[in-house]
């Protein structure tokens, strides 16, 4: 599928996985990969969330107000509160709005009515989507449990909430999310047993009690395909031994030899691991992936999210157009 | 699948040294009570296992209480069936090793039971709507009913040891905070005002707190005030016990017997939030009992001839795949090596328990004895 085409398949993308699987390096990459296309991208950072800005080579953690990343990539932080205090202020509260947001009515308001943060927060995004921001809103979600909550909420107070602004509000933010046009969730997970599992859990979720479109999986940190790793260390020294490049006897101490099979050993078992779960995850799971490999960096700052941004532009490339199978 | 892997003695940089292996042995064989925390995705739960199964090894009664392990981990331990009771891990070992899953509602309607004054007030608390929602939402609440299960374990003598897994946070003080919070929680000033009207005129409660109350229900609906009353109401009475129970555990977290082993994997953004896990410890003055860094990447050939390539190996091109796999994997394991060096500067004195990682995931039994060998000899 052409890039261009995968990132104008709706308005929102909703980056979502198990802690730690890199969502928001993810992130980052489908927004420079958007935004390489020629598409501008509003970047969201939800509560409890960081790291987008030094994955764009800067330094410091977003604010309320957006701030241009690079290019046309934009970002800004969202929090409940903040999207408390506009809601009401949108509703004509302005006076009481400061107060509630800041006198922890919030917390027993959101006891009372689980997800009614959620829904506030999405139903800010879906404002922002309505208004186009950007062709793009990529949003860091929260860890997949939370993600999961976050986004069967709405859902959960349509049902629950008689009437009222607030069910007009989920009812909105409902609409968003069951419309792929408009709004997709993608997961990304790991090569490992327990973020496919849960990748597969989730989406089986997502699909049920959220009613999303889910988007290809990204399976983050690839081990590469080992090449020339074959036979044994002993093997291919002995058998080059023998024949002796150009009359000479190679020496190579034993010592060097193990740690050449130790090495050679380790990285096959790695590269089954990995291999074995994107297998289990094509079982057991109906959905493309986007295999994105391993980067050998220290951190991922602005270089690392450019590799990353052509190495999932590239597997986007060979996805199948929907429809066409 | 083959179950090779480095073995410990080969990854270079994590060549045991036997005062650290002494001082990580005295967290199981001496503390009663060990909090295993850190961020997501590093492994708590299979080093909470670990943990215990070493103390078990060592001849104590131990138990772990984990909090959503994965499933196959959860298998191993035999903990999926009956959730929030030990369950006794078979094994072959001199001590006992029992295992537990949080059950984070069934441990708050055990609290609820404990301070009700009445079966009547249970019922009533139990069948709320905001209570029932409680556990789920209330931000801290999961993170209070491990800690909640860790003083009813550790308080009921059963065990010589328990270690509690944590639910993933970023910050060391929703952690210490979590028994405040929920207190907090129940304390809050504008529902305790919600309270006057049903013994006084609604005039009394204050013009600022209506205009909030009108608000929340024209937003939100008048049945979600209702519910709040009612519940604020319900736990009239019980405020005193939770508070002392709170107090108590609040306590036990802050005791310096309670040792405190942060996990982070060797990935920079791991070890950095442990960095800021460990600089909040240390501002409540909570020492870090053991680091224990999970997953790392080993190196291969210890000796220098042995990792480095013999001269004339250019020359052979049948080679340089193994050369070039063999340099690659120690350059990540030199950097990951490195990755912690600042992170086990801040926690010093605390030893560093380093696992390796092998050519599989560790889920069963033997993956855990596995992890136990690398850490404790």
């Amino acid at each position: 599928m052409d890039v261009g085409t995968f990132c104008a398949q709706s308005h929102v993308l909703v980056m979502a996985g198990k802690g730690g699987v890199g969502k928001t390096t993810m992130s980052a990459a489908v927004a420079r990969m958007a935004a390489d296309v020629g598409k501008s991208v509003l970047i969201i950072e939800l509560e409890g969330k960081s790291g987008i800005t030094a994955a764009f080579g800067r330094e410091g953690d977003l604010g309320y107000d957006e701030e241009v990343l690079g290019g046309s990539v934009r970002a800004r932080r969202l929090t409940p509160d903040d999207a408390l205090v506009e809601y009401l202020e949108d509703h004509g509260l302005k006076r009481v709005s400061k107060r509630l947001a800041h006198s922890g009515v919030l917390d027993v308001v959101s006891t009372a009515i689980p997800g009614i943060r959620d829904v506030l927060v999405l139903g800010k995004i879906k404002q922002l989507e309505r208004e186009r921001v950007a062709d793009l809103i990529v949003v860091d979600a929260p860890a997949t449990g939370h993600a999961i909550t976050f986004l069967t909420s709405a859902r959960g107070m349509v049902d629950a909430a008689r009437g009222g602004p607030l069910r007009t509000q989920a009812q909105d933010v409902v609409d968003l999310l069951s419309d792929p046009a408009r709004c997709r969730v993608m997961l990304v997970t790991l090569p490992e047993e327990l973020p496919v599992s849960e990748t597969i859990e989730s989406a089986y979720t997502l699909e049920d009690k959220a009613g999303v479109q889910l988007g290809p999986v990204i399976v983050n940190a690839c081990d590469p395909e080992p090449i020339g790793l074959d036979r044994p260390a002993a093997e291919v020294v002995a058998a080059t031994a023998r024949v002796g490049s150009g009359g000479m006897t190679l020496e190579v101490p034993p010592a060097h030899v193990a740690a050449l099979e130790e090495a050679r050993l380790f990285r096959l078992a790695r590269h089954g691991v990995s291999a074995e779960q994107v297998q289990r995850l094509s079982r057991e799971l109906p959905l493309p992936h986007l295999l994105v490999p391993s980067i050998d960096a220290p951190r991922i700052g602005l270089a690392e999210t450019l590799v990353l941004a052509d190495a999932l532009a590239t597997a986007v490339t060979s996805l199948v157009p929907e429809g066409a199978t | 699948m083959s179950s090779v892997s480095a073995s410990a003695g080969s990854a270079g940089s994590a060549v045991p040294d036997l005062a650290e292996r002494a001082a990580l042995a005295a967290v199981v064989e001496d503390r009663s009570v060990v909090v295993c925390c850190g961020s997501g995705g590093v492994g708590k739960t299979t080093v909470s296992a670990t943990f215990a199964l070493a103390a078990a090894r060592a001849g104590r009664r131990a138990c772990v209480v984990t909090v959503d392990p994965a499933r196959r981990l959860a298998d191993a331990l035999g903990v999926q069936s009956l959730p929030n009771t030990p369950t006794e891990v078979a094994g072959e070992w001199p001590g006992h090793l029992f295992a537990l899953m949080l059950d984070s509602k069934g441990t708050f309607d055990d609290l609820v039971q404990r301070y009700a004054r009445t079966p009547e007030q249970a019922e009533s608390i139990l069948a709320n709507r905001l209570y029932q929602n409680l556990a789920g939402a209330l931000s801290g609440t999961q993170e209070y009913m491990a800690m909640e299960k860790l003083y009813e374990l550790v308080h009921s003598d059963e065990f010589d040891i328990v270690v509690v897994d944590t639910p993933p946070t970023r910050n060391a003080l929703d952690l210490l905070d979590a028994p405040r919070r929920l207190t907090r929680f129940l304390e809050n000033r504008l529902f305790r005002a919600l309270l006057v009207p049903t013994r006084m005129s609604l005039r009394a409660v204050g013009m600022a707190t209506q205009a909030l109350l009108r608000t929340i229900s024209k937003v939100a609906g008048a049945e979600i005030v209702q519910d709040a009353v009612a519940f604020f109401q319900a736990f009239e009475g019980m405020e005193d016990g939770f508070r002392t129970r709170a107090t108590a555990v609040h306590d036990l977290l802050a005791d310096p017997a309670t040792a405190y082993v942060l996990v982070t994997s060797a990935r920079p953004d791991a070890v950095e939030e442990a960095g800021f896990f460990a600089s909040k410890l240390s501002e409540r003055e909570v020492a870090v009992a053991a680091l224990v860094v999970n997953r790392i990447a080993p190196s291969f050939g210890t000796a220098d001839a042995a990792a480095s390539p013999p001269p004339g190996v250019d020359a052979v091109p049948e080679l340089e795949p193994l050369e070039a796999n063999l340099a690659e994997l120690n350059v990540v394991a030199a950097r990951e090596a490195a990755s912690y060096a600042g992170l086990a500067a801040q926690v010093a004195p605390a030893p560093i328990g380093r696992i390796p990682l092998f050519g599989y995931d560790v889920h069963e039994l033997a993956g855990l004895e596995r992890a136990a060998d690398c850490l404790f000899g």
